[in-house]
């Protein structure tokens, strides 16, 4: 029999990035990704910027365009990713060894599945997060200096 | 009950149709349904293929969320479609689409294979080191309560493909296993009967197997059993690594009970009939 022709349904990037999201987790999830994208992005320029100090001191001189107040944001924003990344991060290593999920229960509907029981610790880690984000906020402002 | 059609609201089903003999890809179409409180969306489709347009595929068996045949992609959301009231997910309009993440045959109808090969190849059965155990039993296995609940969660499975539909690391990396079969391993690794759990590692430990997971969580939302393969997924997990760092609890299989009758037939109880196969 000749193969039948098919339609590929699969939703590729745009099913990571926008499919679903019908829940926390899965927002979770994505910002997840984007901040770990982000650092990594911020990891290459630091390299490269700090590189640049083998051609000279200038870069380091008070000024210079990598002292501009967009750079100080975008400074701001790699910390904002860094203290989510790292807040998740906490959670999904004690969700993903098993440890925040619940042992297995008989489904009686409405489920409860171990979304629910991991949700406590997400709300207490995106907290510790927002609280830490203050804190730093207060240090880049240059409050108190 | 006398039918009442003045009782009934008409919703529009904008239904995905393909056909690979005359279509290059899928599109839209929309038919209106008069819709009675009750009907699910397995009966709405029903209603197009008798009055509507005959030529309409999708897959359904039970009718009653046992078979797992039916599920599709209703307002965007995996689910089965004789398990969902019409109205009480729709007021006006409901989209109809196959579940993502498969092929489509036709219509409404996705290529489910990808998920049963993979199902197939973490071996989803009891293992036992001596096969004459299963081919001529003596005597039952001796399993707890508590044994049984270890995984008598993972086993109400129905094999519909929801969960793979909604999962968007296997939207973007086609040989994860995803969460049916991982969720199906880790209901036989848990087995207290089962020693097969050494080659399922080889497979879920692998690089497309749980540790592609991170805890998204949509596979548990959608799954219309409430088998919550995120939480499996998560258990294998640590298992996985236990098992790498050699701090995995020793695990016999659970040997044959002897009871009452100490393996051998008891002598009010008649002989079973020949084997057929
Ligand atoms: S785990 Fe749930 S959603 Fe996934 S195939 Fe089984 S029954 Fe369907
Ligand atoms: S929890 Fe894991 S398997 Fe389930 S949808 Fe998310 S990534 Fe996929
Ligand atoms: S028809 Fe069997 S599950 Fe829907």
């Amino acid at each position: 029999m000749a193969e039948m022709k098919r339609h590929d349904n699969r939703l590729g990037l745009w099913g990571w990035l926008g499919g679903g999201r019908w829940g926390v987790e899965r927002h979770a999830y994505i910002l997840h990704r984007l901040t770990g994208l982000a650092i990594l992005l911020y990891f290459l320029m630091h390299i490269v910027v700090t590189s640049l100090r083998a051609s000279g001191k200038y870069m380091w001189i008070e000024g210079h365009v990598l002292h501009q107040p967009v750079f100080r944001f975008g400074e701001y924003l790699v910390f904002a990713a860094f203290a989510y990344h790292a807040f998740n991060g906490i959670r999904l290593v004690l969700v993903e060894l098993g440890l925040a999920v619940g042992k297995p229960i008989e489904p009686i509907y409405p489920y409860k599945t171990s979304l629910n029981v991991q949700r406590p610790l997400l709300i207490s880690m995106m907290v510790l997060a927002g609280i830490f984000l203050l804190l730093g906020s207060f240090e880049f402002l240059g409050v108190g200096k | 009950m006398t039918e009442n059609t003045n009782n009934s609201r008409p919703i529009t089903f904008h239904v995905t149709r393909y056909n690979p003999e005359s279509d290059r890809k899928p599109y839209i179409k929309s038919y209106t349904v008069p819709v009675r409180a009750g009907m699910t969306v397995l009966d709405g489709l029903h209603y197009i293929k008798e009055n509507l347009d005959p030529t309409l595929a999708w897959r359904f068996s039970c009718r009653m969320g046992v078979c797992g045949s039916c599920g599709m992609l209703l307002n965007g959301h995996p689910t089965l479609a004789c398990n969902t009231q019409i109205l009480h997910i729709a007021d006006t309009d409901l989209t109809v689409g196959p579940l993502p993440n498969f092929e489509i045959i036709r219509d409404l109808v996705p290529d489910l294979m990808t998920m049963f090969e993979k199902h197939r190849s973490i071996n989803p059965h009891i293992v036992r080191t001596d096969e004459k155990e299963l081919n001529t039993p003596e005597g039952e296995f001796y399993q707890t309560p508590e044994q049984l609940e270890k995984f008598l969660q993972f086993t109400y499975c129905i094999k519909c493909g929801c969960c793979m539909g909604a999962c968007p690391t296997l939207a973007t990396d086609v040989h994860y296993l995803g969460p049916m079969p991982l969720a199906a391993a880790e209901r036989y690794d848990n087995d207290s009967r089962d020693d097969g759990w050494r080659d399922r590692h080889q497979l879920t430990g692998s690089a497309h197997g749980a540790f592609r997971c991170h805890y998204a969580g949509e596979c548990s939302r959608v799954c219309p059993k409430g088998v919550d393969p995120a939480r499996a997924i998560q258990h294998l997990k640590r298992q996985l690594v236990l098992d790498y760092l050699h701090l995995a609890r020793k695990k016999k299989p659970c040997a044959m009970l002897h009871g009452p009758g100490e393996g051998k037939l008891l002598a009010n109880i008649p002989a079973a009939p020949a084997k057929t196969v």
